[in-house]
């Protein structure tokens, strides 16, 4: 049984500088590999619906016909899932958090302009048939 | 003999980070009884199941609770393999090891400083968490995510700590144990908490046992069961001993927490030391047909998932028994005879996690 246990670490800490950072004069603590918020290259996405069928939280919906990918940010749960599973690899997980929101603007909307390339034509299908037969 | 009046405790209280409701039945100051009810934010985690493929609903299964997520994450993926019997890497398990006892670490520092909160010692309160957000730097540097870690996965784990971090990481504990033992010293041996916990809520042997306490409540009353010693994941390569107190009081139940976090840095470092080379993750074939008990230590004692799955992608059933549920009718068992004024620091004594109990 002691007194005064604290008062060493009670001491201490007052003529330490501050354990906590003056958020947002200092910028939050992040690393190489923290998730924030999933971003979308729309370049690269082949609408192929993988990351909808996949999130955990469905959080994303991906329409083909209007090709456009969106993601409800409040239903997010930043898990990394949907990035691990596309195969065009368009998706990147951000290190910053998206910023505060209303409920209303959660859902992010992105057009897809990704462009099937053409491909050579007749010699393509030429070779297949050829391999075909 | 006085009248009995009950008076409600919860679900809000300021005691009590989540919300459980006691009806404490008063005979003058002492508690007479204590009736539980419970099921305030359940949230229908184990339906899910069928909703969500088995190698995703991993997701689903770490966010049963805040504090331990990686242990949930791991019991489930464990109660998978088993069904489907795969062969997990040495690397994966002992990776897995590591997580685990950094996410207990973190745990009973975040319970230390509760406690001190609802003893009132506030400066004790900051100096455990200022200690714990050491600890989830090191979580979020590791696996990306400071609380939900979501690093592993059926077959194995997702990432790889490198050889460099992990030498950094047990350079790192030990100024980390250095300042733990400052605050370690308060906990155990200050006037003020020990007048405030020595003695209270007793829960003997014998209660302890039958009314089935598992964790710190069971063995701060000397019941030696740490499921850890079942050798799951990388545990059965690795020598500790259960800490174990004998009085079964609030203080005995600090204790254990205590010196756990002790011997928690002590198994990272053998765990650092024994790791293998080689790879963290093996790709699982086929689906899952059959059934498992997967059990775990979490930071409160056991926790067990059940896992059915009928050879498609989603499973059947699921089923999470988390260890504050079991804990509940021991807590039952402290109440009644305390005076009103323990009843916050006996309530947390338990390390009361009511978002995962109700799951
Ligand atoms: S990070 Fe997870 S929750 Fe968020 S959109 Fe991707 S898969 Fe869904
Ligand atoms: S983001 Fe990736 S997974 Fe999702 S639709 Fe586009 S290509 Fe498919």
């Amino acid at each position: 049984m002691a007194f005064f246990e604290m008062a060493k670490t009670a001491i201490l800490t007052t003529l330490k500088s501050p354990a906590t950072r003056r958020y947002p004069a200092v910028s939050a603590k992040v690393t190489a590999i923290s998730r924030g918020r999933v971003t979308i290259d729309p370049a690269r996405c082949i609408s192929c619906g993988m990351c909808m069928r996949k999130c955990p939280s469905g959080a994303i919906c991906v329409v083909k016909d209007e090709k456009t990918w969106s993601v409800d940010r409040l239903k997010c749960v930043v898990c990394n899932c949907c990035v691990e599973v596309c195969p065009a690899h368009c998706l990147t997980m951000e290190t910053g958090y998206s910023p505060s929101m209303t409920v209303h603007e959660g859902i992010e909307v992105v057009q897809i302009t990704y462009v099937k390339p053409e491909r050579p034509p007749q010699k393509g299908a030429e070779e297949k048939s050829g391999q075909g037969s | 003999m006085s009248r009995r009046i009950i008076v409600p405790f919860g679900p809000q209280h300021p005691v009590l980070p989540e919300p459980i409701h006691l009806d404490l039945v008063l005979q003058d100051e002492r508690v007479v009884e204590a009736i539980p009810s419970i099921g305030y934010i359940h949230r229908g985690l184990e339906t899910l199941v069928a909703k969500r493929e088995y190698p995703e609903y991993v997701y689903i299964a770490e966010r049963t609770c805040g504090i331990c997520s990686f242990i949930h994450g791991m019991t489930y993926c464990q109660g998978v393999e088993q069904v489907m019997n795969l062969e997990v890497p040495e690397r994966a398990l002992f990776l897995r090891t590591i997580w685990s006892e950094y996410s207990r670490m973190h745990s009973h520092l975040l319970w230390l400083g509760l406690f001190a909160d609802a003893i009132g010692f506030e400066n004790l309160f900051m100096a455990s968490w200022r200690l714990r957000e050491s600890v989830l730097d090191v979580l979020e540097e590791t696996t990306g995510g400071r609380v939900i870690q979501g690093s592993c996965k059926v077959g194995g784990v997702r990432r790889d700590i490198p050889g460099e971090t992990l030498e950094c990481m047990v350079r790192d504990l030990e100024g980390f144990e250095r300042d733990f033992k400052e605050i370690a010293n308060v906990f155990l041996r200050d006037e003020s908490i020990i007048a405030r916990t020595r003695g209270v809520g007793v829960l003997s042997h014998g209660d302890a046992y039958h009314l089935g306490a598992v964790g710190p409540t069971a063995r701060g009353s000397g019941v030696a069961i740490d499921l850890r010693k079942t050798g799951y994941a990388a545990y059965g390569k690795i020598h500790f001993k259960p800490v174990v107190e004998t009085d079964g009081d609030c203080y005995a139940r600090c204790a254990v927490r205590v010196k756990e976090v002790f011997s928690s840095i002590d198994i990272v470092r053998q765990a650092a030391a024994k790791i293998p080379e080689g790879e963290i993750e093996v790709k699982p074939k086929g689906n899952p047909n059959g059934e498992c008990f997967s059990r775990a230590e979490q930071p409160r004692g056991e926790l067990v998932h059940y896992v059915k799955g009928d050879g498609s992608r989603h499973l059947v059933r699921s089923r999470i028994r988390t260890p504050t549920l079991t804990n509940v009718p021991p807590l039952v068992k402290m109440l009644a005879g305390c005076e009103l004024a323990d009843v916050p620091v006996i309530v947390l004594s338990i390390d009361p996690c009511i978002g995962c109990m109700e799951r």
